[in-house]
């Protein structure tokens, strides 16, 4: 007698989310079964990754993540056009460091202002990510939301204590939020919860666990986003049901490791591939847990989860 | 495992001797039934029934040992409901089709490459040594060249197509217990009969899963017990499908001829050392027993065994840090002196921090029972006599001439305290974030 596979039964779906608009717009989620369970689930659009740009020219960053845009960095509107039309970005997700009050502490006007050459200049869906301080991030996504009214971008990311000004400047001006909590799954359903209350729809919401890069909390996130998975797809935990997304590249290539160079320690090989290996173990630990839009930096590394992910899901 | 406390009960002498340190047998089965205790505790037990209780209590993914390296023994599907009892193996081909130099380099790299971090030791675990050539006494030498490598606290695999090759390898290492693999359709018997005379590990190898478990049948029936099964296919989806089923069938239906740890071949998968590491690490995630890579280098192990490590960390204990002074950027007698706590994430965003500032520091680190600095401090661990006694105790007195401590921001409102347990320094009150360190240190120093 031939051996049957136990199979689970799952009874609950992700929603399908769309970032964007027109013909370049993306969509994700919809998958039915754990992430790349193929034999008993459908996956209707696999993970997507988003590519990153930084709002002013980073200075510490390791050379092996500068090279790829050296004649861009500090042009936000080339960089985006560079990793769309070099790399084959899909998506743009910018980050918007300069507005840090402990770092440059750009106002709210000029970062809006560099943000919106961005977005105009590009067709594809664009996610902004602030600096988790409450005021300054409310203060820019909201100037950003109603300049480019319309867009369907994604803003984050959108915590309890800011949930109210930058999800109510979402509903106006018809964006996405990224619903974001530490590591929590009830933090992250208490949000949804809240979102939903305070009117932002169900198709306008996706989740970010926070990321943690590999060897720097890794696990925790990995943990959370599979019983967060879990709760969605066999409990029918319908608060739990967004797709979700991992800011990756930022998260990696500021480790120690990601930017010791080669020779600093002979052990560690060569700082290049050892920065891509590192920040593609991270991505891939994190799609198998259920990431649905990946943040990251390097082509080389993009270019490596996009075969894996073709490889799995096919 | 499988068994409730009363069906263990019965099998048990029911005498309520004691002898287990349980006052009754009844206590002592219900401790069994819930994995606390082990049956080697009741020394009364008689040996039918330990042989039945054996068979029942065995983990669903049976253990295997080979040489030093332990793999199975897996109970659950998912690391946050228990933690993962033993980490992937991480193992490097060698042939005997390989130059010496390349066989050199890879076992070279197999004893070097190994990191410390939070007191463990990061490494790749065995070397498998395959005959390409068919050469016996190539394959031999091969084996004997590998072999002093992986002893000493690692593993060897021997892989060849046939009995008589496998045993030529044997001769050189039978002592080691490598895993002989592998055990097929058209030879199992005679790679069977070969393990089980040298009491050695084997893998079988089937085209599919029935064909799996026609192999893992025949093998039991002959008496072996320490199998290790290659479920056939080289994509990656097909690998990735068939880990996933063989630890369901054997965690959730509990189907013995299934219930074996798993060998994977990222270097039969890909050309490309960045994506074997990449299918590597798909399948520490995702329930691989052992992954054979096709080398080893210092850029693509060390984020691999990081990897393993975050995966097979027990998630109901935080990992915690040495309590101690940590010299960073080469401190002298006039650099700042930070303090913080011993949960291993602190730590290594703190001293990734330092480090990238530049500046030379001495952190120390103190055991507040692997909590982070908010947490500590709530829980009264990160306080004024602790941390006072902590300082004077440590050396590092004799290493600077200032007498200056700068805590954690969110811990600010211990300085009081912690003044008058060190009456001879300054507290200053750090940031709150370890991200604002650099900037931090870079101005404390020009003041």
């Amino acid at each position: 007698m031939a051996f049957e596979a136990p199979k689970i039964d799952y009874t609950g779906k992700i929603k399908e989310i769309t970032l964007g608009t027109g013909n370049k717009a993306v969509k994700v989620g919809g998958s039915t079964s754990y992430p790349f369970y193929l034999f008993e689930g459908q996956m209707p659009n696999p993970p997507r990754i988003a590519m990153e740009v930084f709002d002013f020219a980073p200075d510490d960053w390791a050379e092996a993540a500068v090279e790829p845009f050296k004649d861009v960095i500090g042009d936000p509107v080339a960089w985006a056009k560079k990793n769309i039309q070099e790399y084959g970005a899909e998506m743009i997700a910018l980050q918007l460091r300069s507005i840090d009050p402990n770092g440059l502490n750009r106002s709210a006007n000029e970062a809006a202002a560099t943000a919106k050459r961005v977005i105009d200049a590009v067709d594809v869906p664009v996610i902004l990510w602030g600096v988790a301080n409450h005021e300054k991030d409310t203060e820019v996504l909201r100037l950003i939301a109603e300049s480019c009214e319309g867009k369907n971008l994604a803003l984050g990311p959108v915590e309890e204590e800011d949930y109210k000004q930058i999800g109510a400047s979402a509903i106006a001006y018809k964006h996405t939020v990224i619903a974001s909590s530490p590591i929590d799954i009830n933090l992250a359903k208490q949000l949804n919860i809240l979102l939903d209350n305070l009117g932002v729809p169900g198709n306008k919401i996706i989740v970010d666990p926070t990321t943690g890069a590999l060897g720097y909390g890794l696990e925790y996130t990995y943990s959370v986003m599979e019983r967060d998975r879990m709760a969605a797809l066999t409990q029918e935990d319908e608060k739990l049901q967004y797709p979700l997304i991992c800011n990756v590249g930022y998260e990696v290539w500021k480790t120690k490791e990601a930017k010791m160079k080669t020779g600093d320690d002979i052990k560690f090989g060569d700082s290049k591939k050892r920065g891509i290996i590192m920040e593609c173990v991270t991505a891939m630990s994190l799609l198998l847990a259920g990431a649905d839009i990946l943040i990251m930096r390097h082509p080389e590394s993009i270019k490596l989860i996009r075969k894996m992910i073709t490889d799995l899901a096919s | 495992m499988g068994l409730s406390g009363i069906e263990i009960y019965k099998l048990l002498p029911q005498t309520n001797c004691g002898d287990c340190g349980v006052p009754t047998c009844l206590a002592f089965a219900m401790k069994l039934a819930a994995g606390q205790t082990e049956l080697a505790k009741c020394p009364q037990v008689s040996e039918e029934s330990k042989q039945k209780l054996d068979i029942a209590s065995a983990p669903p993914i049976l253990p295997v040992t080979v040489g030093k390296f332990k793999t199975g023994g897996e109970t659950v599907l998912f690391r946050h409901e228990k933690s993962f009892v033993n980490p992937t193996g991480i193992a490097v081909l060698v042939t005997d089709k390989m130059s010496d130099a390349e066989a050199d380099k890879r076992i070279t790299n197999f004893r070097e490459l190994r990191y410390e971090r939070v007191g463990l030791v990061l490494k790749a675990d065995l070397i498998a040594v395959k005959s390409e050539s068919g050469d016996a006494g190539a394959f031999e030498k091969l084996v004997g060249k590998a072999k002093d490598a992986a002893g000493g606290d690692g593993g060897l695999i021997l892989m060849a197509d046939t009995a008589e090759l496998l045993a030529a390898g044997l001769k050189a290492a039978a002592d080691q217990k490598p895993l002989l693999y592998a055990a097929t359709k058209s030879n199992a018997e005679a790679v069977a009969a070969l393990a089980k005379e040298n009491k050695c590990p084997v893998a079988v190898k089937g085209e599919n899963l029935d064909e799996v478990i026609e192999l893992t049948q025949k093998l039991t029936g002959m008496g072996l017990k320490e199998i290790v099964i290659d479920s056939g296919s080289r994509k990656l989806r097909k690998v990735f499908e068939d880990q996933v089923i063989l630890r369901r069938a054997a965690i959730k239906k509990a189907f013995r001829p299934l219930g074996f740890p798993t060998i994977t071949f990222p270097c039969e998968m890909s050309n490309d050392l960045m994506e074997e590491t990449l299918i590597a690490s798909t399948l520490i995630a995702k329930y691989g027993g052992i992954v054979v890579l096709s080398d080893l280098e210092g850029h693509s192990l060390f984020p691999l065994v990081v990897q393993r490590m975050n995966i097979f960390t027990d998630p109901q204990r935080p990992m915690a840090t040495e309590q101690g002074i940590y010299p960073i950027n080469n401190p002298d007698d006039n650099s700042p002196v930070l303090i913080t706590t011993n949960f291993s994430l602190t730590y290594f965003i703190v001293s990734g921090e330092i480090e990238g500032s530049r500046i030379p520091t001495w952190l120390l680190v103190l055991d507040t029972e692997g909590l982070s600095v908010l947490t500590a401090w709530a829980a009264g661990k990160f306080a004024a006599d602790a941390i006072g006694p902590f300082v004077k105790k440590s050396d590092i007195v004799g290493k600077i001439k200032h007498r200056s401590l700068i805590i954690p921001g969110y811990a600010a409102s211990i300085s009081g305290e912690l003044e008058e347990e060190l009456p001879d320094w300054k507290i200053t009150i750090g940031p709150r974030e370890a991200a604002h360190i650099p900037a931090f240190l870079k101005q404390y120093k020009a003041s």
